[in-house]
């Protein structure tokens, strides 16, 4: 039981019928006891994840571990994880206090003791008092929590979460980041969940895993995501970037806009075709002649926090500006930005291959310093 | 102005049909009720229904009525829950549905042929060893052919709660670690009841009045309360006794309406 993977996928796929597979060879292992988060666009198999681990659907192929024993055929019922679900799922004919009590009563627990487990659930999720109350009369936000706490009544190893912000309005929804956070953290459960709001990713996880069609893409720490994506598509998805065509001439060179720039990057080929990501935060604006890039602006945003600036190259590449200053629609400006602001991205690369190169760049380091 | 005057006039067939059928009918029931065979008025018709005769029969009907609806609610809730599953359900609800179009007479012969002693369940019985049987003008026969009418009735309502019935309400209950039956018991069942129990009400108030079925499949044995109004109003010609069952079978009717709407909220 000292196994510090308690949820382990391997080669899981899963397809119906004929139709393309939802999950297609899916591998990875989930610790105890962190917040995981699968990101992705709807209908990229993050809910069929949570599915299998659920124990609502079987996987077509590949093996599904939980503490280390196979659990293909377990029941759903029998399973050691409860699910917070995107529309709650409240029983509708229950008061608060029965919902949140279901589970316990099926394990048949004495009386007293489901009175005092719920009542602990309930103030867990700042619920106390609310007991006798019909599901009918719950905001929002409270039949959040309820759902919240019939699940973690029950004191499973892992709680799955689908979705279960998406349905609340922006103010609550943050607010609830934070709590669930703050929960998971006092709990110390393991906790797995689905989104496709990246920002709510990127707050709240210890470990993200980017799916797109049925892949995992990446998965890493939410800095490790932002600042090293892997591929255009993770690129694009978490946050904005501007992503252009390069070649990578030799190491710390990469040409884009043809010009050269000085970079962190190595390990590539030499004048290997490349895609170059830059944030747009990253960029500053500034005169004409101190810029590394020239763009003429063509469109701009007041977002608040920042203007969002749309500007085009001369090779009529798009790029995206935020920032505290101000830019004139129609006049050009110059971009300037760090040799670390820029990353480049090797043409198909797997995760693993990625990850393997990033490890010779801390050999080099190492050697270096 | 317009506006007003239109919608008074989308009242009046409403109204019209209301009156017509409904209101003069119910008022002349309840003034036929009032006089006794020779026509003066008089409160003897409700004393007599109070005597073990009237009271045997209204008795025996909700006897009938409840095993009808019994039966019906024991095929129909499997039956529906089976459809809900189904690839098709629309298309396997609809055969279901089909016979209860046609007309209940029709059937009632159908039965006639099929039950009776040379029919073909009687020829069947002789095949497999058990010989000829008395099936027409029983007790049996008689239920048997009242939940065939009616299951249609029962199906329809349970199916489309069934239907509208969430299925991550399943899905949360086996979560929390609620075997089949037990999800059944406490979420399924809990959650379809309104269907139920409009099922029960199609099923159980005009199976206290069925009167045609009475006498071409039971053969007269079984008298119920429509029984004894047709008799009345056609045999006997006492208007009056006729009238008065219907007032209390009106009655009770509401009652049953009352009685299977509230709604009983959590525990």
């Amino acid at each position: 039981m000292a196994n510090a993977n308690i949820i382990q996928f391997k080669h899981v796929t899963k397809q119906y019928d004929n139709d393309s597979p939802v999950l297609d060879d899916v591998s990875f292992e989930i610790e105890r006891g962190k917040f995981y988060t699968l990101l992705g666009p709807s209908g990229c198999g993050k809910t069929t994840i949570l599915r299998i681990i659920a124990g609502f659907t079987e996987p077509t192929s590949g093996e599904v571990f939980f503490n280390g024993k196979k659990i293909n055929q377990v029941p759903a019922n029998k399973r050691q994880v409860n699910t917070v679900f995107q529309d709650y799922a409240l029983f509708p004919h229950l008061n608060v206090f029965e919902n949140v009590a279901f589970g316990l009563r099926i394990k048949k627990l004495k009386n007293a003791e489901i009175q005092t487990k719920v009542k602990e659930a309930l103030s867990f999720v700042n619920l106390s008092g609310y007991e006798k109350r019909e599901i009918s009369e719950m905001s929002g936000g409270q039949r959040q929590r309820v759902a919240i706490a019939r699940a973690i009544v029950n004191e499973p190893e892992v709680i799955l979460l689908d979705e279960p912000l998406s349905a609340l309005d922006l103010k609550l929804r943050t607010e609830m980041q934070y709590e669930l956070r703050e929960l998971q953290r006092r709990l110390g459960i393991t906790f797995i969940f689905v989104t496709h709001d990246q920002e709510e990713a990127l707050a709240m996880s210890d470990e993200i895993f980017v799916i797109n069609k049925g892949t995992i893409q990446q998965s890493g720490t939410p800095i490790d995501i932002y600042d090293e994506p892997i591929n255009r598509f993770v690129a694009d998805f978490i946050g904005e970037s501007n992503i252009v065509k390069g070649k990578m001439i030799k190491d710390y060179l990469v040409e884009f806009v043809g010009r050269q720039f000085e970079c962190v990057d190595m390990g590539f080929n030499e004048n290997e075709p490349v895609e170059i990501v830059i944030r747009p935060e990253d960029l500053e604006i500034t005169s004409l002649e101190r810029g590394k890039l020239q763009v003429k602006v063509d469109s701009q945003l007041f977002r608040g926090v920042h203007y969002e600036i749309c500007g085009y190259d001369i090779d009529g590449n798009e790029w995206l500006v935020h920032s505290t200053k101000k830019a004139k629609v129609g006049t050009e400006i110059g971009l300037y930005f760090d040799p670390e602001a820029i990353h480049v991205m090797r043409l198909g690369e797997t995760e693993e291959e990625f990850d393997r190169r990033l490890e010779t760049y801390a050999d080099v380091d190492r050697h270096g310093k | 102005m317009e506006n007003k005057l239109t919608r008074n006039l989308y009242k009046v067939p409403y109204l019209l049909w209301i009156l017509l059928f409904v209101i003069i009918p119910i008022a002349l029931v309840l003034y036929y009720s009032f006089f006794d065979i020779e026509g003066h008025f008089s409160l003897g018709n409700y004393q007599k229904f109070f005597t073990p005769v009237y009271l045997q029969m209204t008795l025996s009907s909700f006897w009938y009525a409840f095993l009808i609806t019994a039966i019906s609610l024991i095929i129909a809730y499997p039956t529906a829950l089976l459809l809900t599953k189904t690839k098709h359900k629309q298309l396997w609800l609809l055969l279901i549905i089909v016979p209860s179009w046609i007309n209940l007479l029709l059937k009632a012969y159908a039965f006639l042929g099929i039950f009776g002693t040379y029919g073909i369940s009687n020829s069947f019985l002789k095949v497999i060893g058990i010989g000829q049987q008395q099936i027409l003008f029983t007790d049996f026969s008689f239920v048997f052919v009242s939940v065939y009418i009616f299951i249609p009735f029962m199906i329809l309502p349970i199916f489309n709660s069934l239907n509208e019935l969430n299925p991550t309400l399943v899905d949360a209950a086996k979560d929390l670690g609620a075997s089949k039956w037990t999800t059944f018991r406490r979420v399924i069942f809990p959650l379809t009841i309104d269907g139920v129990k409009s099922g029960c009400q199609v099923t159980f108030i005009p199976a206290l009045s069925l009167f045609m079925l009475t006498r071409l499949i039971a053969g007269n044995r079984v008298i119920t309360l429509g029984t004894a109004i047709e008799q009345h109003f056609l045999v006997t010609q006492d208007w009056g006794m006729g009238s008065t069952i219907a007032v209390f079978l009106i009655i009770i009717m509401v009652l049953i309406m009352l009685l299977t709407n509230t709604r009983k909220r959590g525990v």
